[in-house]
């Protein structure tokens, strides 16, 4: 793990631990610097009401430069939300983890732009090719070359 | 100086008749091959080179420096026009994909739309210098502040923008927004929009976006911020100023491999947005073709452009001769051949670029399949069914409609008696007349598996001709002991050799061009010109094969020459009467191909 990616999450760290986490965010673990989890809520009125995800962060030596890996965590009875960007592997379809990622978005970030992807889903669905992707997927998301249909 | 072998147009001495050219040779001396070292190349030039051939294509080959010439000339008219400098006419040129008139157009009618969306300038503020108007020069070096501040910022931006970098409040410590680094001694850099952020952060970013993603358009790191680096600030991002403090040699190798593939990423924009050029596709190479000819979809009807970039071998110049010499393959290694028109690296012709990818696909498809279909099943003799059989006897049930027959004769089972499990009747006319509606409707399979057999044993066969060059070369060695020739002299065993791979490669191809080609006679013709060839060819390569026994390597010598000149005739009867039909629109296929007319009728 390079300083720099150790210096930025631990800041991160505190930050989240002096400050809190936004409404409907909870850290679950954050016991190193290569895995985070989070579970994830969404508040009000949504098609998701009274649910919780949990999403896992992987960061390599390169973080922040290098765009974290973030998916849902779907092992131990846990699940995906049932999203047209979401993949049931977990996998998200999201171009703020992918091109449009920024070396000064932070995991909080990431949380709530995942957040109100949730909030803002009109119907429950998977992706159309969900099938055909969770078949071929990669273990590691970022290894996939989304292709970013909108900005929904 | 005229020697044994030449011949003026060649065309009645090679036309047909091999018979002649054993004729035409028989005076031979050793002190005429005194003569013929110095032209003995020539010998084997039917016509003389600069004349283009009907199947050759207009192509220049262009290194990755002359395509950076192409680019500058862009760039330096774009200035010209817009009055702008260098790095903010190739950021709009590369926003438009080189379309210069497009880019002159939208830029006439919007400046400040396009420089925002070529993410030159912040929506909002649109540098004064930028309007062809006014042609201030805009510096975008790198600009000390002259208010001295605790973390001095080094910023590329326009003296105007710089003002309000500087407002920022001086008195509190910078802090990166990335790595959270507040040395007071940290330098720091922002693009026009402000975003500022440490330099080694900003190094890094710049080089996991060059390494990693492979992009030449580097947008600013904040998020949401579509300002794009120029140029001038990578470079100083990646190279170090001469005389700069020496940091960590390792990292600074790896900055500057970065600046250069980040200039050869530009490059391969430029090419890709040109239809003219095409980069080699061989590994490493980075040498860009030209060939306007063969830019537009419907040219690729009427020619094949197979072009060279001029480059041999792979990787650096050790590892060519060492890989070459274990191939045995020259010293220079294999010539970079490809298509300009399709993704197929290798010398396609005659067949055109359509039908090549067309028959290359069924290959993928079918070829294993059907091979296994053929080897593996027989159909009913009443239904038709593709039956596999894997074990049992010879008294089969057709799962589908319960006929019952013999595996061996296919005959009816009720004609076989108590001889369960032998089959002595293939004569029996019931059996042969099931065998003879099998053997249609296995017809058109059986049509596929006859050409692609003799596409993959010409593929076959060139693989083996490296074998075949090595061993050539042991008798080459052996001939200088044996005979008095030279080493010089023997190297006609070398050209044959090299002819024979040329001649295979188009064989290979003419069976896949036979198997769209409509039925009649120009199918006919073409099938004889192949048959001519191909004839020629395996008698060449029977003769390389052959032993060498010293008191016939005059003869052998003479044999190979004669035979070699006469297959590579063949060769360009061939590919020259091919690419006539092309451009002649002569061709017929029995198939729908792209960009030619739908057959009249299917016949096959």
């Amino acid at each position: 793990m390079g300083s720099v990616s150790a210096r930025r999450l631990a800041k991160e760290l505190r930050e989240i631990q002096s400050e809190g986490c936004p409404v409907g965010i909870t850290l679950v673990d954050a016991s190193d610097f290569s895995k985070w989890l989070f579970t994830i809520e969404v508040m009000g009125n949504s098609q998701y009401q009274g649910e919780a995800y949990t999403l896992q962060f992987r960061f390599d030596a390169q973080y922040p430069i290098s765009s974290p890996a973030v998916q849902f965590v779907v092992t131990d009875g846990k699940e995906a939300p049932v999203h047209p960007h979401v993949y049931s592997n977990g996998h998200i379809c999201a171009s703020i983890l992918g091109s449009e990622w920024s070396p000064v978005l932070s995991v909080i970030a990431v949380c709530v732009t995942l957040q109100s992807m949730l909030a803002s889903c009109k119907k429950k669905e998977r992706p159309a090719d969900n099938d055909r992707y969770v078949r071929t997927a990669p273990d590691n998301p970022k290894k996939t070359l989304f292709h970013y249909d909108d900005d929904t | 100086m005229s020697s044994d072998y030449e011949f003026s147009d060649g065309e009645e001495a090679y036309s047909d008749d091999e018979e002649m050219i054993d004729g035409t040779q028989d005076e031979e001396d050793d002190s005429q091959d005194e003569m013929e070292m110095d032209n003995f190349g020539d010998d084997f030039k039917v016509v003389p080179k600069g004349k283009r051939k009907p199947y050759e294509v207009e192509y220049e080959s262009l290194s990755q420096h002359s395509v950076e010439r192409l680019m500058q000339r862009d760039v330096d008219h774009i200035c010209g026009i817009f009055g702008v400098d260098a790095s903010v006419a190739s950021l709009l040129l590369r926003h438009l994909k080189w379309n210069k008139e497009k880019l002159i157009e939208k830029y006439m009618d919007n400046a400040t739309a396009v420089l925002v969306a070529a993410g030159v300038t912040v929506p909002e503020a649109v540098p004064l210098a930028v309007k062809p108007s006014s042609r201030r020069p805009t510096t975008r070096g790198l600009t000390k502040p002259t208010k001295s501040s605790k973390s001095p910022t080094l910023a590329y931006t326009t003296p105007k923008a710089l003002q309000r970098t500087t407002s920022r409040k001086s008195d509190e410590p910078f802090v990166c927004q990335i790595c959270f680094n507040d040395a007071p001694d940290m330098q720091t850099l922002a693009l026009d929009c402000e975003h500022t952020f440490c330099s080694d952060c900003w190094t890094d970013y710049v080089v996991s976006k060059i390494k990693d993603e492979s992009e030449h358009a580097i947008r600013c790191m904040a998020e949401g911020c579509a300002l794009v680096c120029p140029d001038p600030f990578i470079h100083d991002l990646l190279v170090p100023a001469p005389g700069a403090p020496v940091g960590d040699a390792d990292k600074e190798a790896q900055n500057e491999k970065a600046w250069l593939r980040f200039q050869e990423l530009l490059v391969r924009h430029f090419v890709g947005c040109n239809s003219n050029l095409k980069f080699c596709p061989y590994p490493s190479c980075t040498n860009t073709v030209s060939c306007p000819s063969a830019s537009s979809k419907s040219s690729l009807t009427t020619i094949v452009p197979t072009v060279s970039c001029g480059a041999r071998g792979i990787g650096s110049e050790a590892q060519e001769v060492s890989q070459s010499q274990q191939l045995g393959l020259g010293l220079q290694g294999k010539e970079h051949k490809f298509c300009f028109g399709c993704p197929i690296e290798s010398d396609h012709r005659p067949v055109v670029c359509g039908v090549a990818k067309m028959w290359l696909k069924k290959c993928r498809d079918d070829s294993e399949t059907a091979n296994w279909i053929k080897s593996n099943t027989k159909e009913c003799s009443n239904c038709q069914s593709t039956i596999e059989k894997n074990g049992g006897c010879n008294h089969m049930t057709c799962k589908k409609c319960k006929h019952e027959f013999c595996w061996v004769c296919m005959g009816p089972w009720s004609e076989h008696g108590t001889a369960w499990y032998s089959c002595n009747r293939y004569d029996e006319k019931t059996g042969v007349e099931a065998r003879d509606a099998q053997s249609r409707s296995r017809a058109s399979l059986e049509r596929y598996l006859h050409y692609y057999n003799r596409w993959a044993n010409h593929e076959q066969s060139a693989k083996l001709s490296l074998d075949l060059y090595a061993k050539t070369e042991k008798k080459m060695e052996e001939m200088q002991i044996t005979s008095a020739l030279t080493w010089i002299e023997v190297q006609f065993m070398k050209k044959a050799v090299e002819e024979v791979d040329k001649c295979r490669q188009t064989l290979k191809w003419t069976y896949a061009m036979a198997y769209y080609l409509a039925k009649g006679n120009e199918k006919e013709l073409f099938e004889d010109n192949q048959r001519d060839l191909e004839r020629a060819v395996e008698d060449l390569s029977e003769l390389l094969e052959s032993p060498i026994e010293a008191e016939n390597i005059p003869t052998l010598r003479q044999n190979v020459t004669n035979k070699t000149v006469y297959v590579q005739k063949r060769n360009e009867i061939v590919l020259e009467d091919t690419a006539n039909g092309f451009l002649e629109g002569r061709w017929r296929w029995n198939t729908v191909v792209e960009g030619f007319d739908d057959p009249e009728e299917v016949a096959i």
